[in-house]
């Protein structure tokens, strides 16, 4: 994963709340095998609309999209997160995030800051005043700025240290291998198990 | 100080307590796996050379893709057939059991599970679906994840997780005749709103939820993910351990009795306590339906629309305008007035025998309404086979309905199952979200009983409403 310590790009105001995850990416869009090439399918209803924000001149080169509550809500689909990164995105603030969508963005590399529903609203009317403006994301102060303006956000000490540094989940955990054998030998039998395969009855 | 439910489940599952703002590492005893979330991750595993640790704690099917009619033929749509045969290879490459379309025990993951005995009290169960949820009514702390994290559940059998908050939702005294599972656990979406659950893990308790048989149970754990939490849980009882004993995968002999000596451990210590708490009273609920574009925006049965001018705050006002020119509706209108064209019964919410007994003995003997199509799509295989055992088959045939085999179906509709543009549906499905059943579909869900009273008049209605079977 790469590393993650600032970045500055075009803000997009997403005036929505309950932006979940079926809006994010449809399911046909979910048949697909690969990791990434999911830019189209990003919004992928709502692009077609001329004037939704995205469609938007300015806003077409966006990597900061600024949402209202509850985004990322439903579906645990990972996609939602590819689809956001391969379309350019690389930080998302909203006043809160479900839970899951949260998780699998620290996971791949994209931003999720928790902003106070009144500095979304001030972020908002800065980014429509001046279309196409650039926000400046500081994960090391956990800092956004729009011009003049400077929001804080929050963020997991965990997710920003990993993100940081870029670190990916599975080698961190394999350094506890032997940890998790001595857990699995401590099991007790009456656990199921789905192998060996049951004989047919 | 005592601990909850679901703290006693966790602490029993950690390889490694995090150190300093480092997350716990649990173990997972049960990973269920899909056609849809896991075949980058099993690219991830070959890509670094990683063998899947625990195949023997792992369990596929195919259900999101897969058609619900001619099943024996190849799979039409090319994209669907090449995720389905992505799943086939590598499961057998990695040594992972998969049940196949054909195979008895194929069907939505969720329906699998727990009709195996594969699910069972106090385990960890995780699947890259957000519907995992369902199987915290064992007791069990069940939770989805996605792709990155199925990898990480395949190589390692653990996930890294912090931990959640704990959140008491009590449903006191009893249910009318009518109400339903669904209807108590939309109320509760209602009640606490979609982002209400964020950050916890609930606990139903109460005596309206001790006599929900293990089937009612499911659909309440199910939709926790529609409140926002991370996972829902019940307390294993004497109904857990009964619906349990006598699976496949179910504990015998020696094991039994140590299995149910422990699970009978597995309840909120009186003096622990909870991060908040929501009280319901069960004779105050009844047949609850959605209007909206999200779970949260539903209603009584016998409530209307809500009209938006007589909501003060802006941010609510706009959201549902916005919802109500989706869903086409006006503000105002009595939801029993809301013409229906199609009605689904299945999903891993209200895709189980009990949920199709119970739509069968309100449309038996009945014709369904002329202007609408009525799909029934069993949750599993073995549920087609049980309701095609009892009959059940030719009581909606014979109503007018089509019978389905298993599968998501139009819950999500990734298979040729689908809402055309403007189409209204009820559906005992799980999510309203614009688009969920096909692309400008309008989704309003609803109770299995609620679903069959609509086939029978043709606009949103309870078994109430109907005229005796002459």
């Amino acid at each position: 994963m790469e590393k993650f310590s600032v970045h500055r790009g075009v803000g997009v105001p997403l005036r929505r709340t309950d932006v979940d995850t079926d809006q994010i990416i449809p399911a046909v869009y979910l048949k697909r095998v690969t990791r990434t090439g999911f830019e189209d399918a990003l919004f992928a209803a709502w692009r077609g609309d001329p004037n939704f924000v995205l469609n938007l001149e300015p806003y077409r080169d966006g990597s900061v999209l600024v949402a209202g509550n509850d985004f990322g809500t439903g579906s645990s689909r990972e996609h939602a997160v590819w689809a956001l990164r391969d379309y350019g995105f690389r930080v998302v603030l909203a006043p809160r995030f479900a839970d899951i969508f949260r998780g699998n963005s620290g996971k791949q590399g994209l931003l999720t800051g928790v902003v106070s529903q009144s500095d979304v609203e001030l972020l908002w009317k800065a980014l429509e005043a001046h279309p196409g403006t650039e926000v400046t994301v500081d994960l090391g102060t956990r800092t956004a700025t729009v011009q003049d303006l400077t929001v804080p956000f929050e963020v997991d000490d965990y997710v920003r240290w990993r993100l940081m540094e870029g670190l990916d989940d599975i080698s961190l955990t394999l350094r506890h291998a032997d940890a998790i054998t001595d857990f699995e030998a401590r099991r007790p039998s009456f656990k199921p198990a789905t192998l060996p395969a049951r004989t047919a009855s | 100080m005592g601990r909850t439910l679901a703290e006693k489940v966790w602490d029993d599952h950690v390889v490694r307590r995090g150190e300093g703002n480092e997350p716990d590492l649990l173990h997972i005893d049960l990973h269920l796996v899909h056609e849809v979330t896991s075949p980058q991750a099993f690219d991830g595993l070959r890509l670094a050379g990683r063998p899947v640790r625990r195949p023997d704690l792992t369990i596929a099917t195919e259900d999101h893709n897969t058609p619900t009619v001619g099943i024996d033929l190849p799979i039409a749509d090319r994209t669907s057939r090449v995720q389905i045969e992505t799943l086939r290879s590598n499961c057998a490459e990695f040594g992972v059991r998969l049940h196949s379309l054909g195979d008895a025990d194929q069907g939505i993951v969720h329906v699998v599970g727990p009709q195996l005995g594969l699910t069972q009290p106090g385990m960890t169960v995780v699947c890259g679906d957000s519907h995992t949820s369902t199987h915290g009514a064992f007791g069990s702390l069940a939770m989805g994840i996605g792709t990155s994290e199925v990898e990480h559940v395949l190589a390692t059998q653990t996930l890294p997780l912090k931990p959640f908050k704990t959140m008491a939702i009590t449903v006191n005294g009893r249910l009318k005749p009518g109400t339903t599972a669904k209807d108590v656990i939309l109320a509760v979406i209602a009640e606490i709103g979609t982002g209400g659950g964020q950050g916890y893990v609930l606990e139903y308790r109460g005596e309206a939820i001790r006599a929900l048989s293990m089937e009612g149970r499911m659909t309440i754990c199910n939709m926790s993910i529609e409140a926002g939490a991370r996972a829902g849980m019940i307390a294993p009882d004497e109904t857990t351990f009964a619906y349990v004993q006598g699976r496949p995968h179910a504990p015998t002999g020696a094991d039994w009795d140590a299995a149910v000596a422990y699970w009978s451990t597995l309840r909120t210590d009186d003096d622990a306590e909870f991060d908040a708490e929501v009280v319901l009273q069960g004779e105050d609920l009844e047949p609850f339906v959605t209007w909206g574009t999200n779970p949260g925006q539903g209603v009584p049965l016998s409530g209307s629309v809500p009209d938006p001018a007589a909501v003060g705050e802006d941010g609510a006002r706009q959201s549902i305008e916005r919802a109500l020119e989706y869903m086409g509706l006006a503000g105002g209108t009595p939801m029993r007035d809301i013409g229906i064209d199609t009605v689904f019964i299945g999903s891993c919410t209200n895709g189980r025998i009990e949920d199709l007994r119970a739509a069968a003995e309100v449309v038996k003997g009945r014709q369904k309404a002329d202007s609408l199509r009525v799909l029934v799509v069993p949750g599993s295989a073995r549920v087609r086979l049980q309701a095609e055992a009892e009959g059940l088959d030719r009581v909606f045939l014979d109503f007018g309905a089509e019978w389905r085999h298993a599968g998501c179906s139009m819950c999500l509709g990734m298979n040729p199952d689908q809402l055309a543009v403007g189409e209204r549906s009820a559906s005992t499905s799980n999510r309203n979200f614009e688009g969920r059943q096909g692309k400008g579909g309008r989704t309003h869900l609803v109770s299995p009983l609620v679903a069959a009273a609509t086939a029978v008049r043709g606009t949103l209605s309870s078994p109430a409403d109907l005229e005796p079977v002459a």
